[in-house]
């Protein structure tokens, strides 16, 4: 490694970040709402099966989704209660989904304590159950299961761990927070991923714009060999794939997963969240969210209850100022827009950001004029104006052979689109027809098969 | 809630930066190269200039108004091809002869494809070829020589062997070497280009004899560098284009065998710097890779250089660009990066 390298990838923008609103503000714990709304599906697989009945009596913590099949995680109650309903409910990221809806009985709740000592960890097999009867998932966004990504089949040999603090969607500050204030806890958390993967290199990248929360991890690393990656300040730098590149140097292939360049990448979160899991045997039933934008009253980083509405943590948040145009489950660059405000926060709501009418033009398309800023700014060297268009002719196979499946909707070739193209819905269409025409495809063969 | 929420896809965030910024920009960029025509070339510069712009614009605006479609000449791009199109042109045409070429550049070079963003080829060289096919007198010999310099930028009586611009003279000296056999005929083109060649700083402030807008490399480099510096223009077509000119010119440009030609000269003169810079560039009609604009730049640089060899006219940026434009499609279909995590096996 030179002494001059940069840690960074080719592609991305420099987005605004906006992260001054909120990044003083230390974590303030939410009381527990009167009712909550648990979705069974918080995770990428298949969702949870519930294991109580309407009028059961559940208290904090308790066990209320199992995992249903390989890829899936446990739910947990986020309050003591009673099952009041068991009905399909809109969920933040805008489907129906199967909801338990917990009603408070303002019993007193019992507060996690340690249970065990550092030293006293015990073996992997144990780690890895606690976690996923505790119910982790990642904790970025995409909220994988974090017990399936921390045992990887044994044909792969991984090598090393990466701990992506690169936060680096504009206004988040909830792993920044965390750096701060649990700064031992989290490395704590990242030994126990450590210990279950057996691995020898343990990296933590953060980006530069970070200086507090990269001098406070390396303060807590003198004596550790777990290092901290100074990365460039550049949006999509917490992308996965990106960020292993960026700390690496290794790519991984097409259609694969960070294990195939024997990487493991877990969310800062995730590793708190893993602390708590084993040390306090404490189940997943709440987080930090950042509450931000410019059309928030006070901006905040809160300790909020899984399954809490929206609304609530916006009006513990002082409510809305100005004209409110949007209100995001996320950031600006990859966020979803939200049209009803009883969602609740889920396991992978990082962030709720409200936009007013000041940072939301609205744009009409007008025709691309193959600027080509998109094809330099796209991280996974696509042609994004190409498969685009392709979607939009409903060439399907030719949005595919241009790679529409390698986009992660990351949003850089949108943001720097001069024609204010939608770039990025057309691709997720062509994304979402491919998917299906897959499938039907799976299903046409399974038929033929016999 | 009184107000209603918003619903789009993401990003939610978006650049501040828009078509009609980027058209006026490189509008702006375009004022030192017409700065240094008037003072040149005078009053023409300015009545010609004004004239390509409005007649652009006013096209663009009389089609959209018959064809009942939705106004687009506040996007600047009209008058940008309107001014390159008035910096192609001898400083001597009549006055209506930029009001007929963006008449056709707007017309038939982007209004029937479709408007901003559809058309093949470039709208401005389209009018100028247009032009060329036209008038043809007018479009190859009414220039004027520039204040304070010369039509070929030679002072001494050579001038009076062509009335000609550098390129031209170039051309008709090297086709008197070649062709001729007087030995003193031959020693005066043999010097005539070697002055050529000796007086590439004249061909680099544009004290030349040229279209209005293209003689000055100087003026036309400030406002590309701004362009580059802006990320308007990818450094890499005008790169390889003029490389490839230079190149070519010094290893086969000259009348002494191999590597006996000038440099400077091949790259100077003419509107190399204009359409490199600024017609190759455009870009609906380049191609999207960075690959891809290097494969451009270099094909431009060949067909220009053969052109300018070997071909009818003395110079050849407009038709090397036209002609490079159609492959555009071509190179983008098949020139992609390599996509992050594909591996490219060894054949």
């Amino acid at each position: 490694m030179s002494l001059f390298k940069k840690f960074t990838f080719h592609g991305g923008v420099h987005p605004d970040d906006g992260k001054e609103l909120s990044a003083e503000n230390p974590i303030e714990t939410m009381p527990p709402p009167a009712v909550v709304y648990i979705p069974l599906v918080q995770h990428i697989g298949a969702p949870a099966k519930e294991v109580v009945v309407i009028g059961d009596t559940v208290r904090k913590g308790q066990k209320i989704g199992e995992i249903s099949s390989f890829i899936s995680a446990n739910i947990h109650s986020s309050i003591n209660g009673k099952i009041k309903a068991i009905i399909q409910r809109l969920s933040p990221i805008g489907i129906k989904v199967k909801t338990i809806v917990i009603e408070s009985d303002q019993s007193e709740e019992i507060q996690e304590t340690l249970q065990i000592k550092r030293e006293e960890l015990p073996d992997s097999k144990v780690l890895l159950h606690q976690i996923q009867e505790c119910g982790l998932a990642g904790m970025g966004g995409a909220s994988f299961p974090t017990h399936i990504k921390l045992c990887p089949p044994q044909d792969k040999t991984i090598e090393c761990l990466i701990i992506n603090a690169a936060e680096c969607e504009p206004f988040l500050t909830c792993d920044y927070r965390l750096m701060l204030e649990k700064t031992e806890e989290l490395i704590m958390g990242i030994d126990i991923f450590r210990k279950i993967l057996n691995v020898k290199g343990v990296y933590i990248g953060i980006e530069k714009n970070k200086p507090l929360a990269i001098a406070a991890m390396k303060k807590a690393l003198q004596n550790s060999d777990i290092k901290v990656i100074d990365l460039e300040v550049k949006y999509p730098q917490g992308a996965e794939k990106q960020l292993i590149y960026a700390i690496t140097r290794r790519e991984v292939p097409r259609n694969g997963l960070p294990m195939d360049v024997g990487t493991v990448v877990q969310n800062v979160g995730t590793a708190y969240a893993a602390y708590e899991a084993i040390y306090k045997k404490k189940s997943l039933y709440e987080r930090v969210v950042t509450v931000s934008g410019p059309g928030i009253q006070q901006p905040k980083n809160i300790l909020v209850r899984i399954g809490t509405p929206i609304q609530a943590v916006i009006d513990f948040c002082g409510g809305l100022i100005g004209k409110t145009q949007k209100i995001l489950n996320g950031g600006p660059m990859m966020g979803l827009t939200l049209f009803d405000l009883s969602a609740p926060i889920i396991k992978g709501t990082s962030g709720i950001v409200v936009l007013t009418e000041k940072e939301t033009s609205i744009y009409t398309e007008q025709p691309c004029i193959s600027c080509a800023h998109c094809v330099d700014a796209c991280p996974m060297h696509l042609v994004p104006t190409t498969i685009a268009k392709n979607a939009r002719k409903e060439f399907w196979e030719e949005a595919e052979k241009y790679g529409a499946m390698d986009c992660m909707e990351c949003g850089s070739c949108a943001y720097v689109c001069p024609a204010k193209v939608n770039l990025i819905h057309s691709i997720q269409l062509a994304k979402a027809e491919i998917t299906m025409r897959r499938r039907a495809a799976q299903k046409q063969g399974a038929l033929n098969g016999k | 809630m009184e107000n209603k929420l918003i619903l789009s896809a993401s990003p939610q965030w978006r650049e501040r930066d828009s078509i009609s910024r980027i058209m006026y920009t490189v509008s702006l960029s375009l004022v030192p190269a017409w700065l240094i025509s008037i003072y040149f070339f005078g009053f023409p510069a300015v009545y010609l200039t004004i004239l390509g712009v409005i007649s652009a614009v006013g096209t663009e605006y009389a089609i959209e108004k018959i064809c009942k479609l939705p106004k687009t000449i506040h996007d600047g791009s009209a008058a940008v091809t309107g001014v390159l199109l008035a910096f192609n042109l001898p400083p001597a045409v009549p006055f209506w002869i930029p009001i007929i070429g963006s008449m056709v550049a707007i017309g038939i070079g982007k209004m029937v494809f479709g408007g901003l963003g559809n058309n093949p080829i470039n709208p401005a060289l389209i009018g100028r070829a247009f032009l060329m096919a036209s008038w043809p007198v007018y479009m190859t010999s009414a220039w004027i020589a520039p204040r304070g310099g010369s039509l070929s930028s030679l002072t001494s009586n050579l001038e009076a062997l062509t009335n000609a611009t550098p390129l031209n003279l170039y051309k008709s000296s090297l086709n008197i070497i070649h062709t001729i056999n007087d030995p003193v005929q031959i020693k005066t083109a043999q010097d005539a280009i070697n002055s050529l060649s000796n007086n590439w700083l004249n061909l680099f402030l544009g004290r030349i004899g040229g279209s209005l807008g293209e003689t000055s490399a100087l003026a036309i480099l400030i406002g590309a560098l701004y362009l580059i510096y802006k990320n308007y223009v990818d450094w890499r077509i005008p790169f390889s284009y003029i490389l490839t000119v230079g190149l070519l010119g010094w290893a086969l440009g000259g009348f002494n065998g191999l590597f006996s030609g000038s440099f400077l000269f091949h790259v100077f003169a003419g509107g190399l710097f204009l359409g490199a810079f600024y017609m190759a560039t455009d870009m609906v009609t380049s191609p999207l890779t960075r690959k891809g604009k290097v494969i451009f730049g270099i094909g431009c640089g060949i067909i220009t250089f053969i052109i300018r060899m070997i071909g009818g006219y003395p110079e050849g940026v407009c038709y090397s660009i036209l002609l490079m434009n159609l492959g555009v499609p071509l190179i983008d279909r098949f020139i992609l990066p390599r996509k992050f995590g594909e591996v490219i096996h060894a054949k």
